[in-house]
């Protein structure tokens, strides 16, 4: 029976769903884990690395810095979760619209006013006829003068929100209970940019398992000061290797160590 | 033949413009406000064709709302004086309006600010400026005068003296002006700004109302 309300995309069951809206939300919830952490000095994006293969041209801009990150402008930064040719289509979008407000006002997009255009044109496509909807999830980690770091979600149905952690794709129901612990209550006490990336490591490894912790198989990306010391020039970057390696590595002792406590 | 007059001083900025709408010699009314507030810390002295005076201000006034209520957010003083001048470059090459603008705000943690911005989109951050046949006259009494950090009352001396020296030089003789400011309080008029020698006010649209009900 549900058939009959799965073939068009705007069209409501007679319980009140648009299934292929909920098919897309479902996709997405079996691709690669995406997962965002708010810091008091930035904000932290880290997602798996599904395409591993040798054959891989690393030298290409999409295979080897980034498969599911990607920059919108030099303060808003993206990590992707679903199909991910619909996601090049609205990053174009998204670049248009940072760069045309960049125009008209003279001074970067905000980042929510960006997450709302998104969101908005994924909303049309639940609601005008014949289409389908994009298949992404995003998550949007930025900086502006309003509101300073700022981390958001935008699913298929063309809902968004702001979080101070949040993870999309496979394993994302555990990872998010996780970071719900894990992540301080105390709204002065949020983590540091360093204990968030330890953080976002250690979801991963829990929630996968310890051998993600490879800087093949893990990309992280975050907007922060490039150089913090200045505390100027706020930018989307890439994690550095080496000190991934090292953040890596001291997550690994540490679960070591809390496993090793509770053998004894 | 519009006059408009700005400056910024210590903590507010001042704009002036004559109150005379005309057309060719004929003055249709002396009550003219031409001194748009485009939100509650915005002033847009306008001078130019009146229709367009009025299309745009308001285009630019309902722009500035409708980005306000869409970002949930509003747009910085900066913000607003870069669109401008978009929107007037981009109508230069279609249908100009014929309009040269004044920009004056105050900005919540950064002050305030004036923005000279002409027809062709040109657009100067300044500290005072005017627009109009007015910019032949008072500019170089505002180079001599002006200084930075002024407080109310000094402010208003340099803009009287600009005014009479427009009196004294200018063929036209614009005798009414309306002085509004824009401060951490938002912007109003400024009623009284400057009482004539008989005692009766001469800058506000009431006192230019006055006046030319008395006469």
């Amino acid at each position: 029976m549900s058939r009959r309300y799965d073939q068009r995309v705007t069209t409501f069951s007679p319980e009140g769903r648009l299934y292929q809206v909920e098919y897309a939300l479902e996709a997405i919830s079996h691709a690669g884990a995406c997962l965002g952490i708010l810091c008091s000095d930035g904000v932290v994006l880290a997602a798996e690395r599904r395409n591993l293969s040798k054959l891989l041209d690393k030298r290409g801009r999409i295979t080897r810095a980034s498969e599911k990150m990607y920059e919108i402008d030099n303060h808003i930064g993206c990590a992707v979760a679903g199909i991910t040719a619909d996601a090049n289509a609205l990053i174009q979008k998204a670049r248009l619209f940072a760069q045309r407000y960049l125009y008209t006002y003279n001074e970067p997009v905000p980042v929510e006013y960006l997450v709302q255009q998104i969101a908005d044109a994924k909303q049309s496509y639940t609601q005008f006829g014949g289409l389908r909807p994009y298949g992404v999830s995003f998550l949007f980690a930025g900086w502006d003068r309003h509101l300073g770091y700022q981390l958001y979600n935008s699913d298929p149905s063309g809902n968004y929100g702001g979080w101070k952690a949040i993870a999309i794709g496979q394993h994302h129901a555990a990872a998010n209970s996780m970071l719900r612990q894990e992540y301080p209550e105390n709204p002065e006490a949020m983590p540091t940019m360093k204990d968030g990336m330890r953080l976002a490591a250690k979801v991963f490894a829990k929630t996968i398992d310890l051998s993600i912790l490879d800087v093949e198989k893990l990309e992280f990306t975050r907007v922060c000061p490039l150089d913090a010391c200045t505390n100027a020039n706020i930018l989307f970057h890439n994690v550095s290797d080496e000190e991934l390696k090292s953040a890596f590595e001291e997550v690994k002792r540490e679960l070591a160590q809390a496993s090793g406590t509770e053998n004894t | 033949m519009d006059t408009a007059i700005s400056l910024a001083g210590k903590d507010f900025v001042l704009s002036a413009a004559d109150v005379t709408a005309a057309r060719s010699i004929v003055v249709m009314k002396e009550d003219q406000d031409k001194i748009q507030e485009l939100d509650r810390f915005r002033l847009l002295s306008a001078g130019g064709d009146l229709g367009d005076v009025a299309q745009f201000t308001e285009y630019i006034q309902r722009n500035v709302h409708l980005y306000e209520l869409r970002a949930g957010t509003s747009l910085s003083t900066r913000q607003i004086a870069h669109f401008i001048r978009g929107e007037l470059a981009r109508a230069l090459r279609e249908r100009p309006y014929e309009i040269n603008l004044i920009l004056g705000g105050y900005d919540q943690g950064e002050g305030t600010s004036l923005y000279y911005i002409d027809y062709l989109g040109s657009l100067h951050m300044m500290k005072y400026t005017a627009q109009g046949y007015a910019a032949y006259f008072v500019l170089s009494t505002l180079d001599r005068l002006y200084r930075p950090n002024m407080n109310l009352e000094e402010a208003l001396e340099v803009l009287r003296a600009c005014l009479d020296e427009m009196g004294r030089r200018f063929l036209l003789k614009q005798r009414h002006f309306m002085v509004k400011i824009a401060d951490e309080r938002g912007v109003r008029v400024l009623e009284n700004a400057f009482v004539d020698a008989s005692g009766t006010p001469t800058s506000s649209v009431t006192g230019a109302a006055a006046a030319a009900a008395t006469s």
